[in-house]
């Protein structure tokens, strides 16, 4: 179990801090001159796999991003983490408002079987999109077991002791390797990028790759009709009796009379 | 870079403005723009030049404007901390100070740039320091007056303690420009932008620019992590601006082998936490001639090295986190291999270490403005009163539009000193500097008061950052050259290098009848109120974007009727306009609005021409500086007039009033009440 390869799944999107604005247009939100970073998530995949590989749990961590030009930067964020090298798959712009989990499922499952990987982390989530499927979607592509939402991994005996956080509570399993492991918020807090380590991230090997080198079709399988802001809130009022409550009910056709 | 800023032009022929979406017929150079569609607002653009390929062609045609120089290896002391990786030029014909002449190289006009790698590695740089310094708690560093011991491990973690130390000491090798984008987010929280300056800008930069081998091997890799900190210590109470008046007398003993130091110096920041001082003392050296003078020697001091004690931390208006005291040194002995430079060549090595970081304070101010500025548009745009949103207010309005000019101006000269820092083999920016600096401390400190003006009684509230930002700008002015220092620096340094010039013409000027011809051309040149020795004009507008000519004109007569004016100053007072302080102060203005110009000019020039983003808006504000420029430089003109011709000159006024209150200990007035019965 010593020298565990892991891929993790970075994706660039819109800076959590950043306010999102519709395009005009309704197709879309705007992302041009909007700033950018790691999924949060990500993020802290990576900075697992960076301590599992610390721990001597893994021998090598490869970051994989698809998406344009720009998600080299990205990458090159994992790799000042401390990734070892890194996969850019590369989708044009336009190609990539279709892109949807299952094409970067079936993306991530080829990668992994090329780069004998034995896990492939990502974070639950993309806090663009809140799909919560990317993860899932590699493990029955691989037919491999999954750990989601995990907020604690442990070694154990050529296992995987994972504390995954569930509406419940906290549910622990064992998974064989290799497996899917998703991130959740409270496993660990990422580190800052040293600018001495940035720099020798500069160094690290950047592989570039199309979508269709691993034989997977990202044609649209759907088209956004229209993106618009949720309806601003409706200011509610204070009634001062329950009998005035019901007539309004009534009169709003809310409620039988 | 100067190889790139041709290529840049000539590429721009072809590829950068096709995208723009224009057509190009580049003929000869020369580069015409048909049609443009990028930019909305502006229409059809018909223009004779864009990009002056033209400065280009005359660099190539004029081999004495530029030569190159075998990378690398540089003289000893002299060796510039840009270690040249291809051959750089050098810069021949400087930039501030031939505006003294009425002169200005039409090179300055194109916008130093940087490869797209190099920019995609800093502002890679960039985002872990930016992330790091949002999550700071700047209120309780500066209520509680110190830095936190592990925030300030976690700066030398990030590698902040090395930015502009080589690669083969542990350093980051950053040059002017990476080391000026840096600063833009240290500046968040000005305690450690100072701490941060102590350290590497001023107390460690002496031994990159003037130590030896061993010296840098001994030291450097050690400062570079932050496992040791530096600091820089020149003044004393009796020595502030005069630092050549310094009382530290450093002794050698008997056996030639160590000086002892002694003496005391004050508002050393880092004093407390140094392990490394940079400190400046009297030594006693022989001239050639067998004279013994005292001079001022420089020294590499480790404070293991006995007898060094340090006072307790200053309580500031501002910058309270940075830790500032007293130092003293009691007979601390130095091996004389920790002479930095050479025993008597203290004081120059002193001017070269300011010097040399002082034009950052164009892009931190810049960095920590345009925070600022977000913040307080936030609020104009949803506060509202008298049922309107503040931004609607033509007062608002305006201040938001002086803001922005002013961070423009900031940022543009910055950048335009850093890239031209880069572009050369050491190039003297001195001037280039200190212009920025003044700019930048003054500049900062309006805005912030502006800024917290916007916001009103919630600026004052001590929840709010802007009063702490305010108190954290004010030392701008002061420290690192105050602002009066270097207005007469710039002003001295360029009147002495249009003297050195104009020593024939000004003999000649003197002595009217023996060179009519002369004194009418003088005459005529004067009455249009231009130079004698300049240009008539400096045909400028052919050199940036056409959206920019009127801007461009305004630049040519403002650095033509410079030229006339430092004449005419240098006509009336000779060598003695070196007491002709409030002169200087107006000479000094100009330039400085001068090279704000160009620089403001040449930036959005470039935008426009390359298609930025938002160009149009940096059109604007080059518009509006310009106009202000002008007024401003319009006004210093006339008063800088000789005496002759302006009536009863006002700084005989300021003069005699000042003489009055020093004479009456105090303000000279009468109370407005009082009765003579």
């Amino acid at each position: 179990m010593s020298g565990l390869r892991v891929i993790v799944g970075c994706k660039r999107v819109i800076d959590y801090a950043v306010k999102i604005r519709v395009k005009p247009d309704k197709t879309g939100v705007i992302t041009d001159g909007v700033k950018h970073s790691m999924n949060p998530f990500d993020e802290i995949a990576v900075e697992e796999a960076v301590r599992m590989k610390e721990k001597k749990l893994a021998s090598e961590v490869i970051a994989v991003s698809c998406g344009p030009i720009q998600c080299q930067e990205t990458l090159r964020t994992a790799m000042a983490m401390g990734a070892d090298k890194s996969i850019h798959v590369e989708v044009d712009a336009a190609t990539y408002e279709n892109l949807q989990p299952l094409h970067v499922a079936k993306i991530l499952s080829k990668v992994a079987q090329e780069e004998k990987a034995d896990i492939v982390f990502t974070g639950k989530q993309a806090i663009d999109d809140d799909c919560n499927q990317t993860g899932q979607m590699v493990a029955a592509l691989l037919d491999w077991p999954q750990a989601t939402f995990a907020s604690k991994i442990e070694k154990a005996n050529g296992e995987l002791t994972v504390t995954r956080e569930i509406d419940g509570g906290l549910e622990t399993i064992k998974v064989q390797v290799p497996a899917v492991l998703t991130a959740d918020l409270r496993l660990n807090e990422p580190r800052y990028a040293t600018l001495p380590n940035i720099m020798k991230a500069k160094k690290k090997p950047m592989a570039k790759k199309k979508p269709a080198d691993y034989g997977v079709d990202v044609g649209p399988r759907q088209s956004i009709l229209k993106v618009e802001d949720p309806p601003v809130r409706q200011a509610g009022s204070k009634l001062d009796s329950v009998e005035t409550l019901v007539t309004k009910l009534r009169d709003a056709g809310l409620v039988p009379s | 870079m100067l190889a790139r800023r041709q290529a840049l032009r000539l590429a721009l022929a072809g590829l950068r403005c096709k995208i723009a979406g224009t057509r190009i017929n580049a003929q000869l150079g020369k580069v015409a723009i048909l049609s443009s569609t990028n930019t909305q607002d502006l229409g059809r653009i018909q223009c004779r030049r864009c990009l002056s390929t033209t400065s280009s062609m005359r660099a190539q045609q004029t081999p004495a404007t530029v030569d190159l120089k075998k990378p690398a290896e540089s003289e000893g002391a002299e060796g510039g901390i840009y270690q040249a990786k291809e051959a750089k030029p050098i810069l021949k014909e400087p930039l501030a100070k031939n505006l003294f002449l009425g002169k200005l190289n039409p090179e300055f006009l194109v916008y130093p740039e940087v490869s797209k790698e190099e920019l995609e590695f800093l502002t890679e740089l960039v985002k872990p320091i930016e992330k790091f310094f949002t999550q700071l708690d700047s209120k309780s560093i500066d209520e509680k007056a110190k830095i936190p011991d592990d925030v300030l491990q976690q700066l030398k973690d990030l590698g902040l303690f090395g930015l502009q130390i080589p690669e083969e000491y542990g350093g980051l090798n950053l040059d002017a420009t990476g080391f000026a984008r840096i600063c833009e987010v240290t500046s968040l929280d000005g305690a450690i932008a100072v701490t941060l300056a102590a350290h590497q800008s001023i107390g460690l930069k002496g031994i990159l620019i003037a130590g030896n081998d061993e010296q840098k091997q001994k030291y450097l890799p050690e400062l570079a992590t932050g496992e040791k900190v530096a600091a820089f210590c020149l003044t004393e109470p009796s020595s502030g601006s005069d630092a050549a008046s310094i009382q530290t007398k450093a002794t050698l003993s008997e056996d030639g082998q160590t000086f002892y130091l002694n003496g005391g110096k004050i508002w050393i920041s880092n004093g407390g936490i140094a392990d490394v001082f940079t400190v400046f003392a009297k030594t006693e050296v022989t001239t050639p001639e067998g004279e013994i003078q005292d001079k001022v020697t420089a020294f590499i001091v480790e404070r293991n090295f006995g007898g060094i004690t340090h006072g307790k931390p200053e309580d500031k208006l501002g910058i309270r986190g940075s830790n500032t005291c007293e130092v003293h040194f009691d007979n601390t002995p130095v091996p004389i291999e920790n002479v930095l430079g050479e025993v008597g060549g203290g004081f120059k090595i002193a001017m070269r270490i300011l010097n040399s970081g002082r034009f950052s304070m164009g892009s931190s101010g810049a960095g920590f403005l345009k925070v600022l500025i977000n913040l307080t548009s936030e609020h104009a745009t949803s506060r509202a009163q008298f049922g309107k949103k503040l931004s609607e207010f033509g007062l608002i309005q305006e201040k938001f539009s002086k803001l922005a000019v002013i961070t423009y101006a900031m940022e543009s000269m910055a950048y335009l000193t850093a890239g031209t820092l880069d572009s050369y083999d050491d190039p003297d920016m001195s001037v280039e500097a200190a212009m920025v600096k003044i700019f930048s401390s003054e500049g900062c400190w309006l805005c912030v008061s502006e800024c917290l003006q916007v916001l009103g009684g919630l600026g004052y509230m001590k929840d709010y950052p802007y009063e702490r930002y305010l108190r954290d700008t004010r030392i701008l002015l002061i420290f690192e050259g105050t602002n009066e220092i270097l207005r007469l620096f710039v002003a001295l340094q360029g009147v002495q290098h249009a003297g050195k010039t104009m020593k024939e013409l000004l003999k000649k000027l003197r002595n009217p009848l023996n060179n009519p011809s002369l004194m009418f051309k003088a005459a005529w040149r004067r009455s249009r109120g231009k130079s004698v020795i300049g240009p008539e004009v400096l045909k400028l507008e052919g050199e940036v974007h056409p959206e920019l000519e009127q801007e461009a004109k305004i630049l040519d007569q403002g650095i033509v009727a410079f030229g006339g004016a430092v004449e005419d100053v240098l006509s009336e007072f000779g060598n003695k306009v070196v007491h002709e302080q409030m002169k200087l102060r107006r000479l000094a203005d100009i330039c400085i609005d001068l090279f704000a110009m160009i620089a403001c000019i040449s930036r959005s020039s470039r935008s426009i021409c390359i298609g930025l983003r938002n160009a149009d808006h940096e059109i604007l504000l080059t518009r509006a500086f310009c106009y202000e420029a002008d007024q401003r430089i319009k006004r210093n003109l006339y008063e800088l007039q000789p005496s002759k011709k302006v009536k009863k000159e006002i700084d005989d006024i300021h003069r005699q009033i000042a003489d009055s209150i020093f004479k009456q200990n105090g303000y000279a007035a009468e109370h407005p009440l009082a009765r003579n019965y």
